[in-house]
């Protein structure tokens, strides 16, 4: 078994190769970074003000919590038409159970303090309930992910319609509101701490992972390399945490609720937004499911399945089960999308979550998501998500028109796959 | 001496067509058994009954002297059997260490799957198993032929099967390889593993196996001991049918 390629003296690296980080990744960053710069210059600066990247973030958050489900359920070589409609039948069901349900039904009253949390779990107990269904139809009954969500694409809006009668229902409970809208943040001081802790987190990451590697010998890194990485790690997190504490709480507003801001006088109050709740949600969702696909049996079953579904059912994993497992996660993930979403437009619509599907499957394949199963990464989808919704915001704001900001999402969404598939021919990955 | 394995009177039809009729075979441990005969002859099917793959329609399977209840390929693992499938089963996405390790992960004592340790272990193993073996980190892809079927023979080693299934290992290789493979068998019959072994390469065959068992429709046709019969006799068998020494 000879192979002419191994060498035992390392070849001469580049400086990317020695920070070993995925070239793929690097790209969509440089992608992202190029849609932001163009934006700026078009809109004469106004792309990157800390109003606009707050707004960015809170309109990016539900799809992009959807798009991390959407990762394992692509990655198993399935694929989930519904997930609109079942965050439309998520919120429908959240706004009955606050506004209806539990002040009249069983008597809390509105503005009990258990209503937004009872509500919450209520919610995602039925996304998960939705989604195991959607998983027993496909795992165990053999019907295709595609027939069996595009029947729920249909049924679950309309399900949701049936329960409010198609209105408009709201106000949404206060507290709920905090997890989507604007004035659901962290605030100055809070947004710092939590950008200390990410750092402090990344570094004791970085540190214990090169540890683990020399306590079994394997080789690591150029401390030099580490190093880089951990001060561009925590560079970008204070950076972003820095911009979103720049955007002011406008003077009206300080005005009329000082006390909210922690002030004993409206005047010399000057607090800012700080992180939105909805992006401190995302970031949960984000660590978790890449903590569930690498370092669980349950993530790299998923995966596993994906690459050879015969290698994993003769590797003893019950793939039926784990279809219905990704699914349910993918409804978990939904109702979170629609505590965001319906808390950011304080109320339910009929039409909320409308595309979204397709938004946040384009999210997931932009990400680097191979459609033939096996690959993807939770962060890609994250960045998938932001470069669509940045596409969108920005040609809103230069003032494109409606019928062209699609066309150049779609073109954008073919061409970023064209670019991939040529990428995996030219360095012969799978 | 106690047989590792009593295939007794199997049978398994895939509608309505017989793909085992009433098959019994044994296998001792230090033993090679070969199964031989033409494609669809059944020896893919019987073996995958062993594996848990399939389940079988009628018939006992006795490991070791007991009856045992095999329907799963995680139960047939637990009887410390290991398959190593003509197309590997190795899910190419991952990484050597992961399948190795596919469906019986090391975890931490937090309960995640502990890599470290298991790409440690897989350093270990193949370094006894092929020594040139370096691509660790990299998914099973872009490893050659020889080396992917170094990692699906490692799975059966690491975990000490007792009894191992090969279903045409060498049908990928190449001539440096497969001498490796036969080395390997060799050793592991030394240690008292029993094993099947599926090919169809007649004097391959004769070199490796101590018995051989000629199967056409779904049937066993014959068994001998290789030292008894020629290679002519063998193919016979396989062609015609018949087992020219019963006729005799």
């Amino acid at each position: 078994m000879s192979d002419l390629t191994a060498t035992d003296t390392p070849p001469k690296r580049s400086f990317l190769q020695s920070l070993e980080v995925d070239t793929r990744l690097l790209g969509m960053i440089g992608a992202f970074a190029l849609v932001c710069i163009v934006f700026n210059i078009l809109t004469d600066g106004r792309f990157l003000t800390p109003r606009n990247v707050f707004n960015l973030s809170i309109q990016t958050a539900s799809v992009a919590i959807m798009a991390t489900g959407m990762v394992f359920v692509i990655v198993t070589r399935n694929i989930d038409l519904s997930v609109g409609a079942i965050l439309a039948v998520c919120s429908a069901t959240m706004a009955l159970t606050q506004t209806r349900f539990l002040p009249d039904t069983l008597g809390l009253g509105l503005g009990h303090p258990l209503i937004p949390w009872v509500t919450i779990a209520f919610g995602i107990a039925v996304g998960a309930l939705i989604g195991a269904f959607n998983g027993w139809l496909v795992g165990y009954q053999g019907i295709p992910a595609f027939i069996v969500t595009l029947g729920g694409f249909l049924v679950w809006r309309n399900v949701g319609w049936v329960q409010t009668s198609g209105q408009t229902i709201g106000p949404l409970d206060p507290v709920f509101q905090d997890f989507g809208g604007i004035n659901g943040t962290l605030g100055t001081q809070w947004s710092w701490v939590f950008a200390g802790v990410a750092v402090l987190t990344t570094c004791w990451l970085l540190w214990s992972n090169r540890k683990t590697k020399v306590g079994h010998g394997f080789p690591v890194k150029p401390v030099w390399a580490e190093v880089s990485l951990t001060v561009i790690l925590s560079g970008a997190i204070l950076a972003f945490v820095a911009t979103l504490n720049a955007y002011a709480v406008p003077e009206r507003a300080v005005a009329r609720d000082f006390a909210d801001y922690g002030c004993a006088t409206a005047v010399g109050c000057n607090p800012s937004y700080g992180i939105p709740v909805s992006v401190l949600l995302l970031i949960a969702v984000a660590v978790t499911l890449t903590v569930v696909a690498r370092r669980t049996r349950l993530g790299r079953y998923i995966f596993a399945t994906g690459g050879n579904p015969d290698a994993a059912e003769l590797s003893g994993i019950n793939t039926r089960l784990l279809t219905v497992k990704v699914f349910a996660i993918m409804g978990v993930l939904c109702a979170i999308a629609a505590v965001v979403a319906s808390a950011r437009q304080t109320y339910h619509t009929n039409d909320i979550g409308t595309l979204d599907e397709l938004r946040v499957i384009a999210a997931a394949v932009i990400g680097g998501t191979a459609l033939s199963g096996g690959v993807g990464t939770i962060y890609g989808a994250i960045l998938g998500a932001l470069i669509m919704q940045s596409l969108q915001s920005g040609m809103a704001m230069v003032g494109v028109d409606a019928p062209y900001q699609n066309i150049v999402v779609g073109s954008v969404l073919v061409f970023a796959v064209w670019v991939d598939i040529q990428y995996r021919k030219i360095t012969g990955a799978k | 001496m106690t047989p590792l394995v009593q295939m007794k009177d199997v049978s398994i039809s895939f509608g309505g067509v017989k793909a085992v009729d009433h098959v019994s075979i044994d296998l001792y441990p230090g033993e090679v058994v070969g199964l031989l005969g033409h494609n669809g002859a059944g020896k893919s099917t019987l073996i995958k009954m062993l594996s848990g793959a399939y389940k079988m329609d009628s018939g006992e399977i006795w490991i070791e002297g007991k009856k045992a209840e095999i329907h799963s390929p995680r139960d047939s693992r637990d009887y410390n059997i290991e398959t190593i499938y003509q197309t590997l089963a190795l899910a190419d996405n991952l990484d050597a260490a992961s399948n190795l390790f596919l469906g019986r992960e090391l975890t931490t004592k937090l309960g995640f799957v502990d890599d470290g340790r298991m790409e440690a272990e897989t350093r270990k193993i193949m370094a006894r198993l092929n020594p040139n073996f370096k691509k660790l980190k990299e998914p099973v892809s872009a490893l050659s032929g020889g080396q992917r079927q170094s990692v699906a023979i490692a799975r059966a080693v690491y975990f000490k099967a007792k009894i191992l299934i090969m279903d045409e290992p060498t049908a990928a290789l190449g001539v440096h390889e497969t001498k490796m493979v036969a080395d390997l068998i060799q050793e592991l019959k030394k240690q008292g593993l029993g094993i099947f072994l599926i090919s169809h390469d007649t004097r391959e065959m004769m070199e490796l196996c101590d018995r051989v068992s000629v199967m056409k429709n779904g049937q066993v046709v014959g068994t001998e001991r290789v030292e008894d019969v020629t290679e002519d006799d063998i193919l016979s068998m396989i062609i015609l049918g018949k087992n020219p020494r019963a006729a005799a």
